[in-house]
């Protein structure tokens, strides 16, 4: 049996680094248009040496077949200094490596607040914000809906149950969606709530101050969040629930008397359980992306709006570096809930191969 | 078929299906409404505003029914033509010169001040332009000169700096309207004029004028700061929203589906690499790369559709459908099937993917809404086709105009409307179809 783990777990790994590399050197090749970005950088240095180089007075008199080949020269040093004299194949590959080491490397146009140019300073930088934000929202969203569902699960067929589950068709919508419309009725026509941003401008100095800002900020988009997400959820965490509540061992739980909560806990709840570890570990790491589009929204200063800021300026080292991190979460979290179901779940049968991940 | 036809029977007996299949037929009426009366070709054109198309119609106007509600008064918009010109003179002054004189002659009844006036000139000449001098008439008999100039190019009277300095400061859209007399400033109602002298250089000269007056309100769904009616948009933005949900939802599930099956069904190596290249689609971002390719490459709906395609065929679904799948593998009649001889082809697209098509429907119908918002949240990001109207390219112009901040509210409200009809309509089905196929879901 502890060969055969070993065995699995090793496979496992093996697949899922592969896939891995294989996804960051895709997104490396996307997000540089197989090489076409590179024109895009060559003619910016092209124009900006140019400039530099009409901006000099003694340059500038020179007859035009002599400026030329200045210009030419410069430009080439500048290109090799950035490496972008070796072919875009070998660099894809030293980017590949860098990106995979987490060595993520210096952005090309953005700046962190404090003026860093390190990827990693920059997202680190963004992260808090975007935390604070989807953290808040999920985990309402997460424990809320699971709550309610199993509350509607055992009131079945009642008025409320029927309410929600004819809401189900409103998370239909994203959340941005519900953001406007929230920002239309509490920002523009009652002015309770500010419009976006994180906090007020200037900040606040006082921490206490600072957090009333910062949550007075989060209540739209946090609500539009939840308002997008949270039918939908309940209804299928209900229907889970209730399918779940009509196997056999609960009767038979019913059957003996126990309370409704007993039941919940021991008989329904627990086997459920693999489910809803997945999904949770699953939450938490789809908040490295932030919500991009939400963000633009709400003026959110956090890492999808990072992405969307990076993409709009070319910056590829960036949307490399952001994505190369989520990869790594998503993987992690892939390997070790197998490793979990492996252990824990005794209907997972090891190295069969014939089951749901 | 029969399947089909089952559940549209069954589809009646919910009430929320009723009404999402009315909200999407609304949807399919319009969308052939706005092909048949604006053609394709057509639209693209009136949405790039090009020829100067829109230069009659009022900026940020809003829908015609906002009147409607009590205590709103908003201007139309008028066009004063020679129609309207109720004396008109000729007057040969010798030397080949003309006078002519035109009287233009209105009722205004409107509680709301106009948004813009312009006087548009229709003149032939060769060399000289008629020469004109302007005077605006008011109910009351006043008579204020708007100005004197060649009659050459179009006369925007709400931008003339001098005429506004001359009655006072005021626009002069909202001056020569307002009541001299009043403590507020409100329009005057009645019967205003405007005479238009001119001099004609030219034997074979003429000069016709048309002055007008833009209101505060446009049609049905208003206009935007462009001038283009909202409702080239709205329309089209239904074909455009249906065709580009249904189009991407075939391509979503069907492809995924059918993969799923050809995994499950020919197993060992073909299954692992079908999974493997799940595991790496998962770890691709979709919406970052859609707005890499939307900046990069090219923002037309179709390629976006082909890449969301494209990136969706692995997705995660393939795992849920592979679950159902080996179920279906080790039924007798796939058993039966494989012991006949049929042929892989004919098991997998034969005896195993319909058997499990009561899964997909309600899937897809799911999938159009998702692919619907998917458009218009790659609008909003200003990704939005660079040609075809859209709901979402609307609702991106309202929000970086900053229609709420200004008010503009049936901006923002309108294709929002129309989104979250498309979304609940086929969710609303979708939710119900699901009922039906998957009985351990349904009710009492």
């Amino acid at each position: 049996m502890g060969f055969r783990v070993g065995k699995y777990i090793l496979v496992r790994a093996i697949s899922l680094g592969l896939a891995v590399v294989v996804g960051v050197y895709l997104t490396i090749l996307i997000a540089n248009m197989g090489g076409h970005v590179d024109e895009i950088r060559k003619a910016q240095i092209w124009e900006r040496v140019a400039i530099g180089v009409f901006a000099d007075e003694t340059l500038r008199m020179l007859p035009r077949q002599e400026r030329e080949p200045i210009i030419k020269d410069k430009v080439a040093l500048e290109a090799e200094r950035l490496g972008l004299d070796r072919p875009f194949l070998v660099r894809s590959f030293s980017y590949l490596g860098d990106a995979l080491s987490l060595n993520l490397g210096r952005a090309q146009h953005l700046t962190s607040d404090a003026g860093s140019r390190e990827i990693r300073l920059i997202l680190l930088e963004r992260l808090p914000a975007t935390l604070a934000l989807f953290a808040t929202a999920n985990l309402l969203l997460f424990f809320g809906a699971i709550f309610v569902a199993l509350f509607l699960s055992r009131r079945y067929g009642s008025i409320l149950d029927k309410t929600i589950i004819a809401l189900a068709p409103t998370s239909a919508a994203p959340s941005w969606f519900y953001g406007i419309f929230l920002i239309l009725i509490f920002a523009v026509l009652l002015q309770l709530l500010p419009f976006g941003g994180m906090v007020k401008a200037p900040p606040p100095e006082s921490v206490l101050e600072y957090a009333l800002s910062l949550l007075k900020h989060m209540i739209l988009p946090v609500a539009a969040i939840v308002i997008s997400a949270i039918f939908i959820a309940i209804y299928s965490w209900r229907t889970f629930f209730l399918i779940h509540s009509s196997e056999d061992y609960v009767e038979m739980a019913k059957a003996k008397g126990l309370s409704s909560w007993a039941i919940e806990r021991r008989y329904v709840l627990r086997p459920t359980l693999p489910p809803i570890i997945t999904n949770f570990a699953f939450m938490l790491i789809g908040m490295w992306t932030g919500a991009i589009i939400l963000e633009t929204v709400f003026n959110w200063p956090g890492l999808g709006r990072l992405l969307y800021e990076a993409i709009a300026l070319y910056d590829t080292p960036v949307i490399v570096g952001a994505v190369v991190v989520y990869a790594y979460l998503l993987v992690l979290t892939l390997f070790l809930l197998d490793i979990i179901y492996a252990m824990v779940d005794p209907r997972v049968k090891v190295g069969s191969g014939d089951r749901k991940p | 078929m029969k399947i089909l036809i089952d559940a549209i029977r069954q589809l009646a007996r919910y009430p929320s299906a009723i009404a999402g299949l009315i909200i999407i037929g609304t949807l399919i009426g319009m969308s052939f409404y706005a092909v048949i009366t604006i053609p394709y070709s057509e639209a693209i054109k009136l949405w790039q505003g090009r020829d100067g198309v829109w230069n009659e119609i009022p900026r940020n106007a809003e829908p015609k029914w906002v009147n409607l509600f009590p205590g709103i008064n908003l201007p139309e918009t008028f066009i004063l033509n020679s129609e309207d010109i109720v004396s008109k003179s000729l007057q040969p002054l010798g030397g080949g010169i003309k006078k002519i004189e035109k009287r233009m002659e209105f009722d205004f009844g409107y509680d709301c001040f106009p948004q813009e006036m312009s006087l548009f000139f229709d003149a032939t000449y060769d060399e000289r332009p008629p020469h004109v001098f302007l005077t605006w008439l008011t109910p009351d008999g006043r008579e204020i000169n708007l100005a004197e100039r060649r009659a050459d190019a179009p006369y925007r009277i709400s931008l003339d700096r001098d005429l506004a300095r001359e009655i006072g400061g005021l626009a002069p859209e909202v001056g020569l309207f307002a009541d001299p007399f009043a403590e507020e400033i409100v329009p005057l109602q009645g019967r205003y004029g405007l005479q238009i002298t001119g001099w004609l250089f030219e034997e074979d000269s003429s000069l016709d004028v048309r002055l007008v007056v833009f209101g505060q309100v446009h049609g049905i769904a208003g206009t935007d700061h462009m001038r283009r009616d909202l409702m080239v948009a709205l329309l089209w933005g239904a074909p455009i929203a249906l065709t580009f949900g249904f189009l991407a939802a075939v391509g979503v599930t069907a492809s995924t589906f059918i993969i799923a099956a050809i995994g499950v069904w020919f197993g060992r190596w073909v299954d692992a690499v079908i999974r493997w290249i799940t595991q790496v689609n998962i770890i691709l971002p979709v919406l970052p790369i859609l707005i890499i390719v939307g900046t990069f490459y090219s923002r037309s709906i179709w390629v976006m559709l082909g890449v969301i395609i494209a990136l969706s065929i692995f997705s995660a679904g393939i795992f849920v459908y592979r679950a159902m799948f080996l179920q279906i593998k080790g039924m007798p009649y796939i058993e039966a099937a494989k012991a006949y001889g049929a042929s892989n082809f004919r098991i997998i697209f034969q005896y195993m993917l319909p058997k499990l098509v009561p899964v997909l429907i309600p899937a897809f119908v799911m999938t159009i809404p998702a692919m619907v918002f998917l458009e218009a949240s790659l609008a909003v990001l200003g990704l939005g086709d660079p040609l075809l109207p859209t709901w979402g390219k609307v609702l991106k112009d309202a929000w970086v105009n900053g229609a709420l901040l200004m008010g503009h509210y049936y901006w923002v409200l309108l294709p929002s409307a129309l989104l979250m009809m498309t979304g609940l309509g086929f969710a609303m089905v979708g939710y119900a179809l699901d009922r039906i196929f998957n009985p351990r879901l349904r009710e009492s």
